[in-house]
């Protein structure tokens, strides 16, 4: 206990040396933020409990959110913050994980160049970790995205698949769906009117599903282009070669893939060997998380062990929880437990 | 001595009693009709405790009882890793239901789960609040509806009389236990087309964590 106190001590060191500003948050989270944020999903993570007067609490389980909330709130940009502290957890299957689990993280708003801002934040981390042998992955949220813009279909179908977009089972299906004439059989009358949904936004739906049934499928190859983006992978000059091979047959995302050519610089700058890090399309997007944008993740090579550390961009969190108000917003955190047994794995 | 626990009341004990009947085990409740002790008869060293269904998993968990009769569903709800804590002894044949997802009858445009997440997102933007399923089996729904894809809906807690939640305004659809879907379609739903979420069936348990040896007991009823 007094060793993992020392690790998180000596992160939040490193971090605050870089200006960031020490903050602190509740425990005790109003559940229904985080609920209206992660939907049921984080009931089957966190714990929730009821409190006749203030409702459902929830223990915290990120920092994000708190200090996102305390930042909008308040403050103005650029601002540095960092923390840490306990996050709970359960798991619904025994992964052996802990339930409480300690977070040191370090989150950006800063309205500067968006490259610049994640090549600190990634250099940071990559150079807290180095000592420690760790394999680094990253993604880009963002790519997918700028593909799903430039779709050759209707807005209601890509809204539909930028909502899914971090639940892949329900976007590849409704890809399929999507790039196929849809038939659909019709029912009959339904009975007796019951519930909040009224008939008249039943008739409206039936007309979009008429509508859906007669709209052109989204053209095979966008889907296959779509397909080969998501399945892009290598160390991050390879990948980016192959990305921008793909803006021909994706022109959409064409500002994405140079963003990440012009990240790939700054992290170059930042004394990141960028020949070392690695870099899949698909990333993140299984992850019950907030990130739109850059994505990333240490790794030690015991099985079982979550990220060390991981992170990524979030503006569209600040949207939301800054009514209105949005900020770029990258950020990220480490797990002290498993940064301290990595480095006593590699001493040994 | 091991414990052999089954449930106290109604159709689901009259049926286990003649399902162990069959296989030369008397069970009964000895004593007055409302007494909860039960006598057993045809097999040495077996206490019969009479519980709630819904109880016997945790007490097969906690290994308080060595053998147990309940639905597969109550066992899969309320054991997260049911399969570390208890293991299928015998499916018995009756007490039959399915966990399903319905939704009005009037909703027709809804047959699949397809529809309903797409309806959920719709629901959100114009109420201000998500999509509520009552339903009183929380994870297994939860886990059913996250695998599925399904997003924009929130669990509401409907202890029994669920088919009438939606009626009643207090959710927009339902997950609950059926065996023929007369209560269903009575109560103006309808099940959706992939919206089975289990199969359930009353069975016999063993805890994998009690002592005591349930041999003399698992032989004479698979010896019939």
């Amino acid at each position: 206990m007094s060793q993992l106190r020392a690790e998180s001590a000596r992160l939040l060191a490193v971090f605050e040396a870089t200006g960031a500003v020490r903050v602190e948050a509740d425990i005790l989270q109003q559940a229904d933020v985080l609920l209206d944020l992660y939907g049921e999903d984080i009931r089957a993570r966190a714990y929730v409990a009821s409190d006749p007067l203030r409702g459902e609490q929830m223990l915290r389980p990120d920092f994000t959110v708190p200090v996102v909330q305390q930042h909008m709130a308040v403050s103005a940009e650029p601002a540095r913050y960092t923390y840490a502290g306990p996050v709970f957890r359960y798991q619904d299957n025994a992964t052996g994980r802990a339930a409480q689990s300690e977070q040191v993280g370090y989150e950006v708003f800063d309205r500067s160049a968006p490259e610049a801002i994640e090549a600190e934040v990634f250099g940071l981390f990559h150079r807290i970790l180095a000592p420690l042998g760790l394999t680094a992955s990253t993604g880009d949220v963002g790519l997918l995205r700028a593909a799903i813009d430039g779709l050759t279909t209707s807005e209601a179908r890509k809204a539909a698949l930028r909502r899914h977009i971090w639940r892949p089972a329900r976007f590849q299906s409704l890809l399929d769906r999507f790039s196929q004439p849809v038939a659909r059989k019709v029912l009959g009358a339904g009975g007796q009117q019951i519930g909040l949904r009224r008939s008249q936004d039943v008739q409206e739906r039936l007309a979009q599903l008429q509508d859906e049934a007669t709209a052109p499928p989204i053209p095979s190859a966008e889907i296959a282009a779509l397909t080969d983006l998501l399945a892009i992978r290598g160390k991050l000059p390879e990948a980016l070669e192959l990305l921008q091979a793909l803006t021909g047959r994706l022109p959409s995302i064409g500002p994405a893939v140079a963003h990440m050519a012009s990240r790939i610089i700054a992290l170059d700058a930042a004394g990141v060997d960028v020949a070392q890090i690695g870099f899949e399309a698909a990333y993140g997007l299984t992850a019950m998380e907030y990130y739109d944008g850059f994505v990333f993740g240490f790794y030690a090579a015991q099985p079982g062990w979550p990220a060390i550390a991981s992170g990524g961009r979030y503006d569209a969190l600040t949207r939301v929880l800054g009514q209105g108000r949005a900020v770029p917003a990258v950020g990220g955190i480490i797990r002290p437990e498993y940064s301290l047994r990595a480095a006593t794995g590699s001493a040994s | 001595m091991i414990k052999l626990g089954v449930p106290s009341k109604g159709r689901l004990m009259n049926e286990t009693f003649d399902w162990f009947a069959k296989r030369g085990v008397q069970l009964s409740k000895s004593g007055s009709d409302r007494e909860y002790v039960g006598r057993v008869e045809g097999v040495d060293g077996v206490e019969l405790v009479l519980l709630s269904a819904g109880e016997i998993p945790r007490e097969l968990a906690a290994g308080r009882i060595q053998l147990g009769v309940t639905g597969t569903d109550l066992v899969h709800e309320k054991l997260a890793n049911w399969a570390d804590t208890v293991e299928p002894v015998a499916e018995m044949g009756f007490g039959f239901a399915d966990l399903i997802v319905a939704v009005p009858a009037c909703w027709r445009d809804v047959t699949s789960l397809h529809d309903l997440d797409a309806v959920a997102a719709r629901f959100r933007a114009d109420h201000g609040f998500r999509l509520r399923i009552a339903t009183k089996y929380h994870r297994l729904v939860r886990q059913f509806l996250t695998a599925q894809g399904v997003a924009d809906y929130q669990l509401v807690d409907s202890q029994g009389a669920t088919e009438g939640a939606v009626k009643n305004e207090t959710a927009e659809a339902i997950a609950d236990i059926t065996s023929t879907g007369a209560t269903i379609a009575a109560n103006h739903l309808r099940i959706l087309e992939d919206g089975l979420v289990l199969k359930s069936q009353a069975t016999l348990w063993k805890s994998r964590s009690a002592g005591g040896d349930c041999g003399p007991l698992i032989r004479k009823i698979r010896a019939k």
